[in-house]
């Protein structure tokens, strides 16, 4: 086994996809240039061609629904987004389009589209160019939600999602690309089988994270074992359909939930989580009121100081889990 | 042939057009278009009433007047090409699918209908037939015509993609990002402008500084033709001509028909005096353009139809719409059980 970078894990997904799949086909702006979604492009126009790679004028809405009219005609094709942001140009296209084309015609159509789209945040980029808009996409029933937070993720859910007959959103943050992991051999999955995942076992809290959130949960409590707290890490995966069950044992179990999430706290992914599994379980079974990080309800910060203090990280967490909790 | 002078007239309704020219257009042609045009027209009127007598619930946008532009084009189609169509679709399902019982079962919401009941007058496809769905977001399927098109091209099946839009789609911005990528990424995508001059109520000497957009597949480099949207054989002369040479080298064409909706924009009402710029005197103007009417006339007048087939023909297209409807009165509702269903394709 050879250890791969998570950028790299999603370029081998791009290969293997295009290599066995003649319906495959990517676009996206900066799909010909050497640096504008990381190496995880790198080279596929020279190697499968400028006909399946196409770099695309400056037109999200429209080359989205372009993909979109493409996989409804039996085509695979992914749409890449280097940065969720301008994605928003798009919103048609993938909420009232490509989410509700199976159900508007009975199930006689459907758009197995593949949205990519990039987190990018940090850097003093501010407030339209660091956006994680995931719970909003997670809101809209006939969309699959996908957020790959380890690096056998990173390759294998691409897969996944690509090979999906519904119209999917994978969602990437380019703070995750430095990751290394031995990876296995590629075994197709369904999407479907995908469910959150236990990476860490522990007794006394949950912690459940989604994409980059997930690692920071996994750090701090590899941290937090060291002083004798005995965390279980959840990673999301799909975040629509969101299937709480394994994270639902887990709570009665611990008896504790805290929930890590890159977006913002209102009406976001933390509040769904806590509350699909409140709603499921006995009265009192919590020792401790349910708890989130998440952003400050305010647009992303440019200055470095402003920074510091809007983005989660594993000292935070570490203190705000000695802060709040007695075990 | 429209000359640039034309231009200016083709779009008032005191425009004195001309008898429609049949010649060199295979009479078999000329009698499909009529059926077609006549049972677009029935089944549109029965959908007037029926929703104006409340059996059918959802909005239901008529074209009634707009008949010949998707019979002329839907001539030269085959059932492996993409069609999209908008919120005014009817004409553009039937012209290539033209199962009524299914289109009266599906704005009945029937669970026998064109989109199992799901759909309703605004959401309607036929795959088997390429119609591959309209929906009522303005300009809304556009951008999926085009990937449908570019699909085509990377399959090399030869076949085309065709978008029906209105004018008012011409307004919205992801209608040019669609026609550049589709130039630039040599696409073929036919885009059919409807121009029937207005959108909603807006006349479109309120919306736009001239009342053709022909000017926008010129801004993006595709070749483009305004015709008479009332005469079924210029449409599909000059959309037989387009297709022709996109099926031999992929590339976009634009045609903008000038048409003009009897029924106003939403239901069976006229809407004469109570939107901007519409008046009775209009109406009654633009009637005398009655596509189908003109057809039947130039047929008659060259002597390949008579009063009497025209005749047998109005009786067994009102036999058809009778024996379709009733028959999808009949049938069933969506099981109610199947509410959460295709909302994914696979649970």
């Amino acid at each position: 086994m050879i250890s791969t970078t998570y950028s790299d894990a999603i370029l081998s997904a791009f290969d293997y996809l295009l290599k066995n799949y003649p319906e495959v086909f990517v676009l996206g702006q900066g799909l010909w240039s050497p640096w504008y979604v990381g190496n995880t492009m790198k080279n596929l126009d020279k190697k499968y061609g400028k006909d399946r790679i196409i770099d695309t004028p400056v037109s999200e809405s429209a080359c989205t629904g372009a993909a979109v009219g493409a996989s409804i005609c039996g085509m695979k094709p992914i749409i890449v987004h280097p940065r969720m942001d301008f994605m928003l140009y798009a919103m048609d296209s993938i909420v009232n389009q490509a989410a509700k084309w199976s159900y508007m015609f009975g199930g006689q159509l459907n758009a197995p589209v593949t949205i990519r789209s990039i987190i990018n945040r940090g850097g003093s980029q501010g407030a339209q160019h660091s956006q994680a808009l995931h719970s909003w996409f997670a809101h809209i029933p006939g969309i699959r939600v996908v957020m790959p937070s380890t690096v056998q993720d990173a390759r294998d859910l691409l897969i996944s999602s690509v090979l999906c007959p519904d119209p999917v959103i994978y969602i990437d943050d380019r703070w995750l690309y430095e990751q290394t992991a031995d990876l296995k051999p590629i075994k197709e999955t369904p999407l479907n089988d995908v469910t959150p995942k236990c990476l860490k076992e522990g007794d006394q809290i949950t912690i459940v994270g989604s994409g980059y959130s997930t690692l920071l949960a996994l750090n701090a409590s590899k941290k937090l074992h060291s002083d004798g707290v005995r965390a279980e890490v959840f990673d999301l995966r799909v975040i629509n359909p969101f299937n709480s069950i394994n994270i639902l044992d887990s709570v009665l179990k611990t008896k504790r939930l805290l929930v890590i999430d890159s977006g913002w706290k209102s009406c976001g992914m933390a509040s769904e989580v806590i509350t699909s599994i409140v709603e499921n379980i006995p009265t009192n079974t919590l020792i401790d009121p349910p708890r989130r990080i998440t952003l400050p309800d305010c647009p992303a910060p440019s200055s470095e100081v402003h920074e510091k203090d809007y983005y989660p990280n594993e000292e935070k967490i570490i203190k705000f889990i000695n802060d709040e909790y007695y075990f | 042939m429209i000359s640039d002078g034309g231009k200016k007239v083709l779009e008032d309704p005191n425009y004195i057009f001309a008898k429609l020219n049949i010649s060199q257009i295979e009479h078999s042609y000329l009698e499909d278009f009529l059926m077609s045009m006549s049972v677009i027209r029935a089944a549109e009127i029965k959908i007037a009433e029926a929703k104006k007598n409340g059996l059918i619930k959802g909005p239901v946008h008529l074209g009634v007047g707009q008949e010949a532009i998707a019979v002329g084009v839907s001539k030269n189609l085959r059932n492996t090409d993409r069609i999209f169509g908008a919120h005014r679709s009817h004409s553009h399902v039937l012209g290539v699918d033209n199962d009524l019982h299914k289109l009266f079962a599906e704005v009945l919401g029937k669970n026998t209908g064109f989109s199992s009941g799901m759909g309703g007058s605004m959401h309607l496809a036929s795959k088997s037939k390429g119609f591959l769905g309209s929906v009522p977001i303005v300009t809304g399927t556009v951008p999926l015509a085009v990937g449908a098109g570019l699909a085509s091209k990377l399959q090399k099946s030869g076949d085309i993609a065709i978008s029906y839009l209105g004018d008012g789609a011409t307004e919205e911005g992801v209608f040019h990002e669609s026609l550049n990528f589709a130039r630039v990424s040599n696409i073929p995508i036919l885009f059919v402008v409807e121009n029937n001059l207005f959108s909603s109520h807006m006349h479109m000497s309120l919306r736009q500084p001239l009342n053709t957009i022909n000017r926008f597949a010129k801004a993006h480099e595709i070749e483009t033709k305004l015709v008479d949207g009332n005469d079924v054989v210029e449409i599909y002369r000059t959309s037989s001509e387009f297709i022709r040479r996109m099926r031999l080298k992929p590339e976009p064409y634009l045609i903008e028909a000038i048409t003009y909706r009897w029924f106003g924009h939403v239901d069976w009402r006229e809407d004469i005096d109570v939107g901007v710029a519409r008046s009775k005197k209009d109406l009654l103007n633009w009637k005398k353009r009655d596509p189908i009417k003109r057809l039947s006339d130039a047929m008659i007048n060259k002597k390949i139809w008579t009063i009497e087939k025209q005749h047998n023909l109005d009786l067994k297209v009102d036999e058809l719409i009778h024996a379709n409807w009733e028959k999808a009165l009949h049938d069933d509702f969506p099981d109610r059980k199947s509410l959460l269903d295709n909302v994914y394709k696979y649970d």
